[in-house]
């Protein structure tokens, strides 16, 4: 595994990421998981010089820098406005293909099989039996053209399209007034949102781009695509889907990014 | 009859009254916290290839941790300077201190410094220059919190996201207003070190004025009151 330093030496240059190469680029807070393996050797931070080491990475420091953060997504879920429907574009700005992220390499993708993989569901859900993808395939489905935000600051415009998620809960009977919906994935990745997100009409389980069926590293078989997340909120390889009212952590929330992650 | 009330008033009155203080210094901090973080933010996806901020410099040694400084402190940010506008408003400061603005004025001032004639033997009165740089920088401040809400929320208030244009954009105008902090902070400290009365009077409130004064002025009939 590589090793990269947290941030470059100023006024180096830099080559930027082409739009149009996007399976060349960075996942987007692969960085960041790296950077705790080089924990201690990396640089201080400003408020570090003072103190000999990050700040904050103080227990206290982080117990309220964490409590703000879950305080800011009551304030998230507080302004979501269920109906808002996010901008949508042309097929002609469409990003093709669209960029790579994750906490790995493209090239560490293990791909998952179609044909033997099947959708399981769990928790508050009428009718649990597993799905197959070619029954998921054959359901209606819904196109997006909507921007990617990555918590980086980049974006993209994307075109998915996929069943409504919406409708796919209330077909397999879930309780729609439970709190969360929670997404397990084949790279043993996890996310979740919050049941307005997953009710609003521009969250889809995506099962296609730009018309074709997603290829691997962008999520084949299945994958959540919402207008009013950000990036790493949108699963990829989705195995198995969990209507609950408890709130668990999720892969990048335990690392101390923002659980809510609405825009 | 009323002057001794005005006179009084005036006479207790400092430069800089006290809410003013903790205001500006909390706006200090917050400020701090707002740009070291921002930066730390701005390094995993830099708008100019020639420009990451050294890890020393940023808070935070990680993006997490960037992030988590960065919506803490725009609560402070946000709240106090709601606070310092409404006070300035109210008080009469902002009247008192920013306005007029002479233009003829700003230009000498301009040259005077430029020059390094620029005199700052009394603090309680605020050149043109002073005037327009804090003005102005009252008006990024707000530009920076409207931007960074649609940065935050380009869904949720995309039409006011839609203002901007694209989402680059917004970043673009961001980053663009802390610029013109960051170069008014420099200029800001700077002068703030060469004349060390106007960083002690941020402190202990400076001078007492007599803000009475204006308004014995304006009111001939109390000047005539023996």
């Amino acid at each position: 595994m590589p090793i990269r330093f947290s941030t470059p030496p100023i006024f180096r240059s830099h080559k930027r990421v082409g739009r149009n190469a996007p399976t060349k680029a960075r996942p987007p807070v692969d960085d960041i998981n790296r950077r705790g393996l080089i924990r201690g050797a990396a640089s201080l931070g400003a408020l570090g010089l003072l103190t000999g080491c990050d700040v904050s990475e103080n227990d206290g420091v982080q117990k309220v820098l964490r409590t703000v953060s879950a305080w800011n997504d009551g304030v998230q879920a507080t302004i979501f406005r269920p109906n808002h429907l996010a901008p949508t574009f042309s097929p002609t700005q469409v990003v093709k293909p669209p960029r790579f992220n994750a906490y790995y390499d493209i090239e560490d993708v293990k791909p998952v099989d179609g044909a033997t993989w099947t959708l399981e569901l769990v928790g508050r859900i009428g009718d649990k039996r597993p799905w197959t993808a070619q029954q998921i395939y054959q359901l209606p489905e819904q196109e997006l053209i909507i921007r990617h935000i990555c918590v980086e600051g980049w974006d993209y415009i994307g075109q998915w399209s996929g069943p409504n998620l919406r409708d796919f809960l209330k077909r397999v009977g879930a309780d729609l007034t439970a709190k969360y919906v929670y997404f397990i994935c084949a790279d043993d990745y996890t996310e979740s949102i919050d049941m307005a997100c997953a009710l609003h009409p521009q969250t889809i389980l995506a099962t296609k781009y730009a018309g074709d069926t997603i290829t691997d590293p962008f999520g084949y078989p299945l994958r959540l695509r919402t207008s009013t997340k950000l990036g790493y909120k949108n699963a990829k390889w989705v195995k198995a889907i969990e209507v609950t009212n408890d709130f668990r952590e999720t892969f990048w929330s335990k690392q101390g990014f923002n659980w809510f992650a609405g825009i | 009859m009323s002057t001794p009330a005005v006179a009084s008033a005036g006479s207790q009155a400092r430069l800089h009254p006290l809410p003013l203080r903790i205001m500006h210094w909390i706006n200090a901090v917050a400020i701090f916290i707002m740009i070291g973080s921002g930066w730390k933010i701005y390094n995993d996806d830099v708008i100019f290839g020639f420009l990451h901020f050294p890890d020393w410099i940023v808070i935070g040694k990680w993006a997490q941790y960037g992030l988590q400084w960065h919506f803490f402190g725009m609560w402070i940010f946000v709240l106090n300077g709601l606070a310092y506008i409404a006070y300035g408003i109210a008080s009469g400061r902002f009247r008192r201190k920013l306005f007029p603005i002479s233009m003829r004025e700003l230009f000498v001032t301009i040259g005077e410094a430029l020059r390094f004639r620029l005199r700052h033997d009394d603090l309680t009165h605020y050149n043109a220059v002073q005037k327009v740089l804090y003005l102005g920088v009252m008006l990024v401040g707000v530009l920076i919190v409207i931007s960074g809400l649609a940065l935050w929320k380009p869904i949720q208030f995309s039409e006011l996201a839609g203002l901007f244009g694209s989402f680059q954009t917004i970043r673009l105008v961001h980053f663009l207003c802390m610029s013109a902090i960051v170069a008014f902070i420099l200029v800001h400290v700077m002068l703030a070190l060469l004349v060390p009365q106007s960083l002690v009077a941020m402190v202990t409130g400076g001078p007492v004025v007599d803000d009475g004064k204006r308004h014995a002025a304006a009111l001939p009939e109390i000047e005539a009151t023996p």
